[in-house]
């Protein structure tokens, strides 16, 4: 085995999905090195929208309008849950420092405030988040202000498949009588039958395809104060192409998330990827971790990766694999299993028991909460409930007691689980020599 | 006072299945007036739901010889005259180590005495034409299985019907019978959409209600002895076999792998089930199929399942009888005259193969109680194909996308590769008997929601692209998609693990995570409601 080509670092990151990447954020920011493995893919999954929480007790279905007043709710009545265990200044100082580093990568969100917001989804549903990105914030101004009865105008391309305007102004007409819905040609794209929003978001950057698509906006406006559109309006040019938008058609312009993979989540994916590039973070692209060696109670970690040239050493290990979908956790027919080092997962007695048998039951399925048990430093337990190893942690969608796509509450989980074990590793590497 | 509204017709048909649908053509093509009204849709019941074999009947060579000559005979007849239907896949029972010998040494012989076609095969040959067979395997038949699509079957046989003048009333359920002296004088209906009742006048009825028909038939107040019995089947992910694969033994459970197009569909169960509610996979009838038919199928025990589900089988007699196999599968024809109806007949019992004989046996009795001489025409008349509903065929989407799909033409589904334009086909076969269609509807016509995403991708864009079309309005769409993935998700959650677990996952997080479907009707309860306001 050739030592050669390893590389050395603080802090492991295994998983490069929104909890990875917040750690890796975080450990950037605290001055540690860091090597983040893996591609990302799961974030392609992602809408844009920053949910911190919306739902608590998710058996009352209780949506909460204030998320840091939800989240007092949740610590006294959800003692486990991971949202529970961080305080709100800490909550606060990430999302606030998340939100910064996208920014400063291009992606502009609104102002956090205290309020969960209102988005439009490509369905017609009204779904609730906190972060809410600069291009679709004009929107979630006008579902505030409903009771006006404000003139709306949504349109759609014919061709994009998944996204139809006449459905949306059709499942929020009795609420909102003057929503109005026009379909047009996306201009270049005439004889394409079908439309990939990924295509489109990168044909508006081109200042004459963008030219031409407002011009026939423009004309069908009617008495519309705002404009809403699928979510294409650029990709790493999305704030110039939205400002050329509203400026276009002299009203706010607002975009409604699509089905994944959607654009606002290649923006959030390129954001993040920017962002901890720009921080100094190595990666491990396009490589899974194969095994993973600890050499003794104060030593390093070794990393031994598929897919990548060389291994990597760590003097800690964040595990931020996600779960079934990002492949943290597997399972076969008779019990769930962490996928890297076979941590103890703390699931239900039996498969019987995982799912409930309505899809939306109210009381969510058992096996969303299952997952890895953590300590007060975020350490993942072994079977004698002692730390798997004192340097190894566990972030996001991966921990137990927490249903996050119930409580909407899944970028609030990845962000603020990733600041609060970073300052766990970031005390316990300052109290070791540095390796 | 209001009377409830009135229809005329010379036979009404109770349940749209297979069964009921055969009959309807059989009635129809002898030249008589029929309405068939069916509480769901078209094979919603165990019609649907079920391993579409037709069998070559040598699995009931050894413990029923009549029913074994009756699939052979019936087997052969819609290879036939349905062939479009049928995919003549062949079928081989296999036994494995451990299997009992004795049952192997006289299957041959027992297949000759009921006349059915069953060649040794070399084990190591069958090997290498089906690699998914055990190491493990002892003796290898080959038999004239097939795989038949009880859905086109049905669809096809309720449109010639309907082009020779039947009727079909969808989601209408009966709620009553007047009776007058022996005869009912009308039959009291009424469909979901409609509050009000339906009087159905008619000569002759047929309660052709599968598993219901005890139900209906104490209705009429002319009860019959039924039981039912539970059968859970499996879909893997891609499929793992060209024939029909049978184990070779007495029937029992996970005996049947079939070709069901790009899946394989393996099964099945049988638990003694009192009613017909909540009928559902459970998490232990897919273990024990997983772990027994593995025993043939080694790979199974790793694969893939995108989905379970689970039919009654409805048995005729015997109530008591603690193993539904024990009973008999044939058919029961019921007259009734004994109960003091002269105008009632109950068809139920029987399996699909023998569809086609169970409708002509029950239109030759309504047809001699009509005085109509007409003999049965359906052994030999080709059951048309009808282009609109050939589109739960597993190939045809992929191969007409293939070859002629329109340049305005899209995919809607993915997975199955099922375009815009077969959904407005659907649709327009639909409105064109006046029934406004749903996503649950274009879903049992089609393969939306079949393949490995189970309808978490595809209903979105089915849905939006039905609001394009004008034929979704105001919010029904949310709720279509929420009953469709409802439907979808009963037969999934006993098999999630592995692949589809991660799947389902996606599901819900686009589902539950971004569209917040699991909060619609929820209380916007503002949180600062329960502080000081």
């Amino acid at each position: 085995m050739t030592r050669a080509k390893q590389d050395s670092c603080d802090v492991a990151i295994i998983g490069a999905g929104m909890a990875g990447m917040a750690a890796a954020l975080f450990a950037a920011e605290r001055g540690l090195s860091c090597i983040l493995v893996g591609n990302g893919g799961s974030l392609l999954f992602a809408s844009g929208l920053l949910d911190l929480l919306g739902v608590h007790p998710v058996a009352e279905r209780r949506r909460w309008r204030l998320p840091y007043d939800a989240l007092v709710a949740l610590a006294r009545e959800e003692p486990l849950h991971p949202l529970a265990r961080i305080n709100a200044v800490s909550i606060r100082s990430a999302f606030q420092s998340f939100v910064a580093a996208l920014g400063a990568a291009g992606l502009r969100y609104a102002p956090l405030g205290e309020r969960n917001r209102n988005v439009l989804t490509s369905i017609g549903t009204i779904k609730a988040t906190h972060g809410v990105p600069i291009s679709m914030i004009a929107g979630a101004d006008l579902l505030d202000a409903l009771d006006a009865r404000p003139s709306c105008l949504l349109v759609d391309f014919r061709g994009l498949r998944e996204f139809s305007a006449a459905q949306i102004a059709a499942t929020l007409g009795d609420r909102w009588p003057r929503l109005r819905h026009q379909r047009i040609e996306f201009p270049g794209y005439e004889a394409a039958a079908e439309l990939y929003a990924a295509h489109l978001a990168r044909a508006l950057e081109t200042g004459k395809t963008r030219e031409r698509t407002i011009a026939l906006v423009k004309p069908l406006l009617g008495d519309a104060r705002a404009v809403g559109l699928p979510a294409v309006l650029g990709l790493a040019r999305a704030g110039e192409v939205h400002a050329a938008f509203e400026a276009g058609l002299g009203v706010p312009v607002f975009e409604i998330p699509t089905m994944p993979t959607s654009v606002p989540g290649l923006r959030l994916l390129a954001a993040l990827e920017a962002a901890v590039s720009a921080r100094g973070v190595r990666r491990r692209h396009h490589a899974t971790v194969r095994a993973l060696a600890f050499d003794g109670e104060g030593g390093t970690a070794t990393l031994a990766l598929d897919g990548a040239a060389g291994g990597v050493r760590a003097r800690a290990v964040v595990l931020a694999t996600g779960r079934f979908t990002g492949r943290g956790l597997t399972a076969d027919r008779r019990q769930i299993r962490e996928s890297i080092l076979g941590i103890p997962v703390h699931q239900p007695g039996s498969r019987e028991f995982w799912h409930q048998r309505d899809f939306l039951d109210a009381s969510g399925h058992a096996i969303n909460r299952a997952g890895l048990l953590v300590d007060e430093a975020w350490r993942p337990l072994d079977a004698g409930g002692e730390p798997f190893w004192p340097r190894l942690y566990a972030v996001g969608s991966i921990l137990a007691h927490q249903d996050w796509m119930r409580e909407k509450c899944g970028s609030g989980l990845a962000i603020s689980t990733a600041w609060a074990a970073m300052q766990h590793v970031a005390r316990q590497l300052r109290g070791t020599a540095a390796g | 006072m209001n009377s409830p509204s009135f229809i005329q017709t010379e036979v009404l048909i109770i349940g749209g299945g297979v069964t009921g649908t055969a009959l309807a053509r059989d009635l129809a093509l002898r030249g008589v007036a029929c309405i068939v009204i069916e509480k769901d849709d078209i094979n919603a019941g165990a019609s649907g739901r079920n391993h579409g074999l037709l069998h070559s009947g040598a699995r009931y060579v050894a413990g029923d010889r009549a029913a074994a000559i009756e699939c052979r005979s019936e087997g052969e007849i819609l290879k036939r005259v349905a062939a479009q239907a049928i995919q003549d896949t062949g079928g081989y029972f296999v036994a494995v180590e451990g299997d009992d010998e004795r049952y192997i040494a006289d299957f041959p012989t027992y297949c000759e005495r009921a006349g059915i076609m069953a060649r040794a095969v070399d084990v190591a040959a069958a090997r290498a034409l089906e690699p998914a067979l055990s190491e493990r395997a002892i003796a290898v038949f080959e038999v004239p299985d097939a795989s038949i699509d009880p859905f086109r079957l049905s669809l096809e046989s309720m449109a010639q019907a309907r082009s020779l003048g039947a009727r079909l009333m969808r989601r209408t359920r009966v709620t009553g019978f007047e009776r007058e002296g022996r005869r009912i004088r009308a039959v009291r209906v009424r469909s979901r959409t409609d509050a009000e009742e339906v009087r159905i006048e008619a000569a002759q009825i047929v309660n052709a209600a599968g598993a219901w028909a005890r139900e209906v038939a104490l209705l009429a107040a002319a009860p019959i002895e039924m039981t039912y019995s539970k059968g859970t089947l499996l879909v893997t992910h891609t499929r793992l076999a060209s024939r029909v694969v049978n184990r070779l033994r007495s029937p029992a459970n996970a005996d049947i792998m079939m070709p069901g197009g790009t899946v394989s569909i393996v099964g099945t169960t049988s638990t003694q089930v009192d009613t017909l509610d909540n009928i559902h996979p459970t998490t232990s009838e897919a273990d024990l199929i997983v772990e027994e038919a593995a025993r043939m199928l080694p790979a199974l025990a790793t694969m893939r399942f995108i989905r379970a589900y689970s039919g009654v089988r409805p048995l005729v007699g015997s109530a008591g009888v603690a193993d539904g196999r024990a009973v008999s599968r044939g058919y029961a024809l019921f007259d009734h005259e004994d109960q003091g109806l002269d105008n009632l007949v109950t068809i139920t019992g029987g399996k699909l193969t023998t569809c086609r004989l169970m409708a002509e046996r029950a239109a030759d009795l309504v047809c001699r109680r009509l005085g109509v001489t007409r003999a049965c025409l359906t052994a030999t008349t080709p059951l048309p194909v009808d282009p609109d509903t050939g589109w739960t065929e597993p190939g045809r989407g992929p191969r007409e996308w293939m070859h002629f799909h329109g340049p305005e033409d899209t995919l809607l589904c993915e997975c199955e590769m099922v375009s815009g334009s077969a959904v407005d086909a659907i649709c327009a076969a639909l409105r064109a008997t006046g029934d406004t269609p749903t996503l649950t509807d274009i879903g049992l016509r089609s393969r939306v929601g079949k393949g490995a995403c189970q309808g978490a991708f595809c209903s979105v864009r089915t849905v939006a692209h039905l609001y394009q079309r004008g034929d979704f309005q105001a919010r029904c769409g949310v709720n279509e998609i929420i009953d469709f993935l409802g439907e979808r998700w009963r037969g999934q959650h006993a098999v999630l693990w592995g692949e589809q677990l991660a799947q389902a996952e996606l599901m819900e997080a686009l589902h539950c995570g971004l569209f917040e479907e699991d909060l619609l009707g929820a209380p916007n309860v503002d949180s600062a409601g329960e502080k000081s306001p």
